[in-house]
Formats: C-alpha cells, structure tokens, sequence
C-alpha cells in the first residue's frame, strides 16, 4: 500500500474500522427518519394523482374537498406560479426549475400516471385520503406514448409544444419529443472502421429500473407566521431541498430552513423534491405542520427511476485486439420532461478504453413516464452494458483472453479520455491484475454455469463542501458537516478529523447540520462526500491543529514553529523552556483565557477528484428448464484510492454490485397498452434478496492515492454499479452460449435464447 | 374510522392505546405509542422493514391490524436492547458494518433474532433464507450474513447473553 | 495562446461551427470573458453549464484556476453524479 498523499506518515486511525459514530441509535430504531417527526397540530398530507398516461387538465373541483371536516388546506397546480425558464444550479447541475415545479404538481396536463394534479391536508390520514377521493377532476385523455423509438417517431403523441431538439443545425421549426442531440467525439471513425481487421456490432436495449431506496420519501413542513418555514426531510441534500423549496414557492432562502432527517437509501433519486414544496405550501396555507409520506405505490408511479434506453454500438480492432474505434448511439428516456442522464454515458461510456476514434451521439427523449431521477453514476451502467458486451464479443471473436484484452485497450496515465479528461494518477491497469490474479478468475465451473468479466468508469466529483471541527473543553472533538449520511460518511469525516488531531476516534463524534447550521454545500452524491467534505472536514481539523499549536506557544512563551503536534499533545522543542507536553485537553480547558473558542469551519470547492475505475468478475448458474438465473459466486474490484473506512468502502462496492445484479436479471418497469405502471410494488419488482445472492468479495485497490485529497481517497460510491449489467449478461452468454441483447435476463427471455438455439 | 382499545404487552410492558378498527399494528406502533423504529417500506408486506416478533413469530406489522395485538406478546427494535446493552445481533451488526443507511436494519433485526430464536446454528443458506423477507438495498446483504453468522456463535457460547435480550 | 476545444454541440451551434480554436487567457475568469467578446453568450453558457478541463485535469466552478501557455483547454458539460 502507497503512502502517497499521506506524506509518508503512519496512519492510526484512517484505514482502521471503527464502530461508526452514529451506529447505536441505528440499530436500535432511536434514528429519526422523515417519517419519523410528530409535532403538535401536525396534518396529514396526501396527493391526487392522474389515472391517465396523458390528458389535458380541464378542470378540477375542489369544493366538496374542502367542505369536508377535518381538512384544513388544498393545493393545485394554481397555487405555484412561477416564471419560465429559471434555470439554476444547485450544486449538482443546472436543473430546468419549472420542469421540477411542474412535476411536483401538475399545470396544464398530466403527463405521466401518477403525475400529482391535486393536493390536501388534513387532521388524520382517513380523512386526507377521502378528501382526495372527493376532489373531482375533468380530464381530456390525449394519445401517449412510453417507448424511446415510438416517442422519437415523427407521427408520436407529443409532450411538450414548445420542446425544439436542442443541438441541431438548423433549429427545427416542428416540436419534437427529442428534447436534445449530443454529438462527441474525435478522430476518423469511418475511415477506421474501414481499416478495421474485425467489426463487432450490436443492438442493445434496457427497460427502466426505480433506484428502490427502502425508505419512501418523506417530509414535515412547517410555515410560521411571519413567512419563515421549517422542513425536515430525509434528502440527500439539504441546501438542495431549500434551493429548490425556496425558489418554488419564491420565498428567499434565508427564510426556509431544511433539517435533514436520516435518509433511508437515496442512490441519487432524492437529489430532487417531490413533496417539500407542495407540503409547504399546504402548511402556508392553514399555518400547521404538515406531514407527506409517499407509499410504495407512489414511489414507483411519481418519483423518478433512471432511463430505459435502446443502443446501437460498433467496435471495430485490429487482429491483434487493439480497438481503433467505436461509433456508438445511446437513445435514452428522460420521463416526462427533459433530462435523461444521456450526455454523461456518453463521456463515461468508452473512459475505460485509450480508443483513437470515437463517435458517439445521444438522444435525449421524452415520453409519458415519470421524470427520471439520477441513479447511481446515472446513464454509466446503460451504456457499460453495450460496451462491455461488445468488447466481450470481441475477445470471444479474436480467441482472446478477456480481461488481456481491456489491459491492452485500458486507460493508463497520460490518456486522454474523450470528455477531455487526461488520466492521472489512475490505477485500472493494476485493478485488472488484481482481478486476473483473484482465484474466482481461474475457479472452475460446472455444467449450466458461466463466467463474465466486465469493467465501468465513473468521472466522480468533488464540488462545494463545508466541515466544522470543535474542540470541547474536555478536550474532545466534534466534526461538523454538511452532508447527509447515506453510507457511513460521518465515521470517515470523524476519522479523518482524528487523524489529523491526533485524537482516538472515540472522541470524535460526528454530525449533520441543518441549513442554518454550517455553510452551503452541494448533495451527498456523486461520490464526493468522502473526497470533497473530507477535504473540508481534514482542513478545519488542521487550522484547529495550528490554533492549538498557537495556543501552547502562548502558555510556553516559545516561537510557535517550536510547537509540535504529536497524538493530541503539544510538545515544545525549545530547549530552553523547561516545560511539560501540553495535552488537548489542557489546552482546551484554558481556552477562554487564551483567545477564546476553539474551532475552524472550512468551505471550498473541491477540485481533483479522482474517477473510479471498476472491473468484476460474475459467475452464473442458468436453469435449462426454467431460465432462472442464479449468481453463484461474484466479485467486485476497485481502484479506490485509499480507503478511508475499509468496511463502509466495501459496502459500497457489494452493494453497487447488488443493484447491478438485480437491474440485469429482474427489475424493470412494466407498462400496460394504457400507458399505467403495471407493477408499482416490491412484489412485482423484484429485488434481489439475500437468497438470491451469495458473498460479494471485493478488492481494494490502493496503488494510486489521489494527491489531491489529504488522505489519498477518491470516490467510491458510483462506480460499483457500472458493471454488474455486462458482467452479468457475459457470464449468461458463457452459460446459455449465445448472446442476449435485452434486459432483463428475466426467466421468460433466458428461456426463450435458450429454446431457440 | 372507528378506535377500540387495545391492552397488550409490548416489549415486556403492558400498554393501551386507541386502535382504529382500520388502522395496522405497524401504524399504531408509530402513531399510537410514537415506537418509530419499525418502518414502513412499503405497506404490503413485501419488504420487511416493519417486522417484529408477536407472541414468537415473526410478522409484517403492516399486515395485521392494530386491534388484532390484544392479549398479544410483541417485541419491537426498541426491546431489543435491554438495559441499554445491546443484543449480540446488534453489536455485530456494528462491528461488521452490516448496515448504511439503516432504514431497512431494525426489520433485518428482528428476522434475524427470531430466525436464532429457533434455529441457534443456522447454515448460511438457512440465514439467507431466514432473511430473505427483508430487502436491502445498500448493503448486497454480504455483511448482514457475516454479522448473524457471528452473533449466533456469541450467543452459542454464552446462552445468558440471549435470555437478556428476549423479552421478559 | 491556449487551445481551446469543445465535444459539445451546444457550443459548435454558439461559435458557428467551430469546435476549436486559440484563445489568449491567463485564467478561466479570462477565458470566459474573450470567449463573450468573441462569441457573445458562449462565455455566459460556459461559465453556467460546464467543466473545463486544462491540460487533462477537470476543473468545475473554479474561475480563478490558472491557464498556462500553450495550455490545451477542453469544454466539457458539467459532471455531476446520484
């Protein structure tokens, strides 16, 4: 293991697994979750939604809603005004503002089913759901469309009339359901894939799939008197959730103040709202609290998966296996309004691989489905699936190793990815050693059984953080910081302020602030928490190591470049003074005579963040009767940097893995000819559950720190997703021996590869 | 919605509480008697955030009605602990790092311990079958296995141990 | 001089085709504004909506970063994550 950016020094509390901070009060049901606030006066909150995939909104009655007893506010789309065209930036791209005010409630039309048209609160949830039922609403239902290539077509129902396709030349002068073109690449593709020894091409489609927190969201919102409100909500970004609340209901942000709940799972899809903003305005309306919880059902119909898509990609390499180039076309869904994750997958989607020429084009499209919502390295593991299959084909075609043939293709420091990345201090060579060196790689397998490898690329950012460090007069610690804790960030933002106190991590305990509480910060997301928040957490930790040091040249009478800081003490190294070692906790409890409190909050915008590199090896066993596939073995590795907390790092690994693995065998979204979700429940949408999965082995890969973060780590969250889809599929191909260009892998599809031959 | 009282004993304690004739357990455990540690996931019973132990089975607290727990014995998560010390399952799940965000954890809690309230020396198929009706999405359950394959030794080798943390 | 390119069609449609050219800038800040002058909104649309990677390393919302000379500038949209 590299030292790297930790200077050489020994680490005694990063890369240890400690109990995390906040662990008690999670496994003993003390954790507070959205759901779980009561405030006196509090309501109910529920939503009426559009039975219909499109329809024109005629008109809605709420008269004998309101005339109910017991309901104390209703809301319409009539109650949100708000300009066009806000665009803002909160912290993780720019967001069409009315798209996510129209969304939460709809104006003119629905355009999905389950699209909120209509909204109630009142003093119990029977009384809520009868007012709902009460509200009557006139529609005029409109032809809808849900696939990508049908809603692509000319003749297609259109959404929107005044969606033009951005980013093509000349601008179209007929609305279309294409909300953008992207084109990118580099090079001379036809030319090689002229020159091309070998061209492998395929077809590839995937359905939507629901992030599937646990968790369904949930909010309390609380308007006082004055204009100023309160909302607790489990969200993976506090600041996000008042950007977006604030601005919807055109309050200014200093009168809104978000108090993040724990968050019950989140993988993207709660960097958004869906009900504070309508709470609000429920609670402004009647002065009391009001309470909004999303059932399962809701989950599925109005809050967003990720896109489904239709690909078409071609390889074409030379016959030693060197790829010399890649045209590849990602038509993705967006849901009901504009942006789908599709112009990342195409900077992410040939990153793994130094590829001269590339031509990549995506299609942003709409359709009557809910809103897509990021997932996890949103639009990466979609586009991974056509390449990884490809690049599988083309191992298979040219009797090559598999993983030989990403090492020879792979990136490495000095390439140039096509986004415009060069790739510094990366370690994917080394991880794909690793992976080949594994004794999973080499294990050998059975009848019906079948082994995949497949890689993935995740850019990982870093962004606006803020992290405070206190020191209490006992002399211990108190981290800070701004972000939500969705995979057990507070033990590495205490562990890196340990370390660099000195202190053991017992006395560091860490927490999230409210909105009013610390400094701004971007969404936990992205896969920057550890890299950018810990950057912040580690330089308040050290402005608080040098006030110390300040602190005990003062008491000493000594220069402060005499002061060392040395496992929680300061000892002076003037050998004059004949004086004894300063402990933390001496320290702090003269702090009051000394300057006054001791702490350091520390906000940045943290650049350098590393990208994950990803490679996994699957290994399936297909029933020949019934299609059914089984994962028998798997294993994950990544380049990581440094890990932190190893134990929380594998987690995210076993667990992007785990979505992964389900996304290729079970789950999709399942519409009927009426354009309604035919399977809004966890019956119907299968999860994997822990019968359905064995151990999930990881490797860490260390060998490049990241020497832009204190402790050398790099994001780890999102990669681990990338390649189970392609991992999976390779190993069917292996299994069933023919290729399926579909997913899911469900039984019924498995069984029909199989039964045709 | 009309409400009945229910007297029954949960976590050890009797209590009351006003149970609507339409009202889950899993509500009025929330609602009623503000014990928010089980969760609702999903109100159907498919994903097992609200499990608990009622008079030794394991059970959906979505899928049976709150007046259906008089005369009833239930364990929630909040007994789980006793004292304020933690039941082995629950230590381990900390030392293993069996749980991020941990909604689905108090629910995987209480299959597990009523899975080694019956079977003390589970296969590791047996515990992923025992806990096959709780979904988790973050964890890939690898660690949520380990953990209950330690907790059951610990609470092999010293039987104590369990009898504190079963309900009295 | 830097070298200024860009895979993003959004800019092409902004520069009138052109998807590389030198620009003269000693920071993004000054990137930003000889892309206004030179092509009037470019500047705003970069500065709102994407990255900028100089010599290969991605800088994001960071205005003051140095370009150096010769330095070979990509604009690439904004990376953000879930």
């Amino acid at each position: 293991m590299s030292d790297g950016a930790a200077g050489g020094r020994t680490l005694k509390v990063v890369g240890q697994r400690p109990v995390r901070p906040d662990g008690a009060d999670k496994v003993t049901g003390r954790a507070q979750f959205g759901a779980d606030f009561h405030l006196p006066g509090m309501l109910t909150g529920r939503i009426k939604r559009s039975p219909h995939a499109h329809a024109k909104i005629v008109k809605i009655d709420t008269r004998a809603a309101a005339a109910l007893p017991g309901v104390k506010a209703i809301v319409t789309g009539a109650n949100f005004v708000l300009g066009e065209g806000e665009d803002i930036d909160h912290g993780e791209g720019a967001t069409a503002l009315l798209d996510v005010a129209i969304n939460c409630m709809a104006r003119e039309k629905a355009l999905y089913a389950g699209h909120a048209v209509a909204a109630v609160a009142a003093t119990s949830p029977e009384i809520a759901d009868e007012a709902v039922r009460l509200i009557e609403v006139t529609y005029e239902v409109l032809p809808h469309v849900i696939e990508v290539e049908a809603a692509m077509a000319p003749d297609a129902p259109l959404l929107h009339a005044n969606m033009f396709t951005k980013g093509v030349t000349p601008k179209p002068d007929k609305p279309s359901n294409i909300a953008q073109k992207i084109v990118m690449g580099r090079g001379d593709v036809p030319g090689a894939m002229a020159a091309a020894d070998v061209v492998i091409e395929g077809r590839y489609e995937t359905a939507a799939v629901h992030q599937g927190y646990i968790e369904p969201h949930a909010c309390v919102a609380s308007a006082g008197a004055d204009g100023q409100a309160t909302v607790w909500c489990s969200s993976q970004g506090q600041f996000l959730v008042r950007t977006l609340t604030a601005k919807i209901l055109g309050m200014p942000l200093s009168d809104l103040k978000v108090i993040p709940a724990e968050i019950g799972g989140g993988f993207g899809g709660k960097t958004t709202v869906y009900l504070e903003p309508v709470a609000l305005a429920l609670s402004k309306q009647c002065g009391r609290p009001v309470k909004m919880v999303m059932s399962r059902d809701e989950v599925f119909h109005a809050s967003g998966p990720t896109s489904g898509a239709v690909m078409e990609i071609k390889l074409g390499a030379t016959s030693e296996g060197r790829i010399t180039a890649c045209d590849l076309t990602l038509k993705y869904q967006a849901g009901a309004f504009a942006g789908s994750p599709v112009n990342a997958a195409c900077m992410a989607a040939l990153a793994c691989y130094d590829i001269e020429n590339i031509a990549l084009t995506g299609y942003d499209v709409v359709s009557n489905r809910p809103k897509v919502a990021a997932y996890r390295a949103p639009g990466a593991p979609i586009a991974a699936f056509a390449v990884e299959s490809a690049v599988d084909d083309l191992a298979r075609k040219l009797n090559m190793d598999p993983l030989d043939i990403r090492r020879l293709n792979g990136a490495r420091d000095g390439v140039k990815a096509v986004y415009g990345a060069t790739f510094r201090s990366v370690a994917f060579l080394e991880t794909l050693e690793a992976v080949k060196n594994h004794p999973h790689y080499t294990a050998p397998l059975g009848p019906n059984q079948g082994r995949g490898v497949a890689c993935g690329f995740w850019f990982n950012i870093g962004g606006e953080s803020t992290g405070a460090v206190h020191i209490d007069e006992d002399g211990g610690a108190t981290v800070v910081s701004s972000n939500p804790d969705i995979g057990g960030s507070r033990a590495a933002m205490a562990m890196m302020a340990a370390e660099t106190l000195g202190l053991p991590i017992e006395r560091v305990r860490a927490t999230v602030a409210d909105t009013t509480s610390i400094g701004f910060s971007g969404s936990t997301g992205g896969s920057r928490v550890t890299f950018a928040t810990g950057m912040a957490v580690t330089q308040a930790a050290e402005k608080v190591v040098a006030d110390l040091k300040r602190r005990a040249a003062q008491m000493w009478e000594c220069e402060v470049d005499k002061v060392e800081w040395r496992d929680a003490t300061a000892f002076c190294l003037d050998p004059s003074k004949d004086v004894k070692p300063l402990t933390i906790a001496q320290i702090a409890g003269r702090a009051a005579r000394t300057g006054g409190p001791i702490t350091a909050e520390v906000s940045l915008n943290a650049q350098g963040a590393g990208p994950g590199f990803a490679v996994h090896i699957c290994d399936v066993e297909v029933d020949p009767e019934t299609g059914r596939t089984t994962v028998t073995r798997y294993t994950a590795a990544q380049d990581v940097g440094r890990a932190i907390h190893p134990s929380y790092v594998e987690g995210q690994l076993q667990g992007g893995a785990a979505q992964g693995i389900g996304w290729a065998l079970n789950e999709e979204y399942v519409y009927g000819p009426d354009g309604v979700l035919e399977n809004p429940s966890f019956l119907d949408y299968r999860m994997p559950v822990a019968s359905d999965l064995p151990m999930i082995d990881t490797i860490l890969i260390e060998a490049a720190p990241n020497p832009r973060h204190p402790f050398g780590a790099k994001g780890v969250g999102e990669a681990p997703i990338v390649p189970p889809l392609a991992a999976v599929a390779n190993a069917v191909r292996q299994a069933i021996g023919k290729r399926i260009y579909a997913l899911p892998l469900s039984p019924p599809r498995v069984l029909e590869a199989i039964e045709q031959g | 919605m009309s409400r009945v009282l229910v007297t029954t004993t949960v976590n050890g304690e009797s209590v009351e509480f006003l149970g609507g004739t339409r009202q889950s357990l899993l509500d009025a455990l929330r609602d009623e008697l503000r014990l928010t540690g089980s969760k609702e996931g999903c109100g159907t019973g498919d994903c097992g955030a609200c499990s608990v132990i009622v008079d030794g089975r394991l059970v959906c607290s979505c899928l049976m009605l709150a007046p259906e727990a008089e005369g009833k014995r239930i364990e929630t998560i909040e007994g789980m602990a006793v004292d304020g010390h933690m039941h082995p399952l629950q230590r381990q799940f900390l030392e293993h790092a069996a749980l991020q965000c941990g909604f689905c954890t108090p629910g995987l809690l209480m299959a597990a311990k009523a899975l080694l309230d019956k079977n003390p020396n589970p296969t590791e198929t047996e515990i992923r079958y025992g806990l096959a009706g709780n979904l988790c999405r973050c964890t890939g359950y690898d660690k949520v296995i380990r953990a209950v394959i330690d907790a059951a030794a610990e609470l092999r080798q010293a039987p104590d141990t369990k009898k504190a943390g079963a309900a009295r | 001089m830097a070298r200024v390119v860009s895979i993003s069609a959004r800019v092409k449609e902004m520069t009138g085709g052109l998807g590389a050219f030198d620009v003269e800038a000693a920071s993004v800040r000054r990137l930003i504004a000889e892309l206004d002058a030179r092509y009037p909104g470019l500047g705003a649309h970069v500065e709102a909506n994407m990255a900028i990677a100089i010599d290969g390393e991605i800088h994001q919302d960071a205005l003051s970063a140095e370009i150096a000379p010769n330095a070979e500038i990509v604009l690439i949209p904004k990376l953000s994550g879930g």
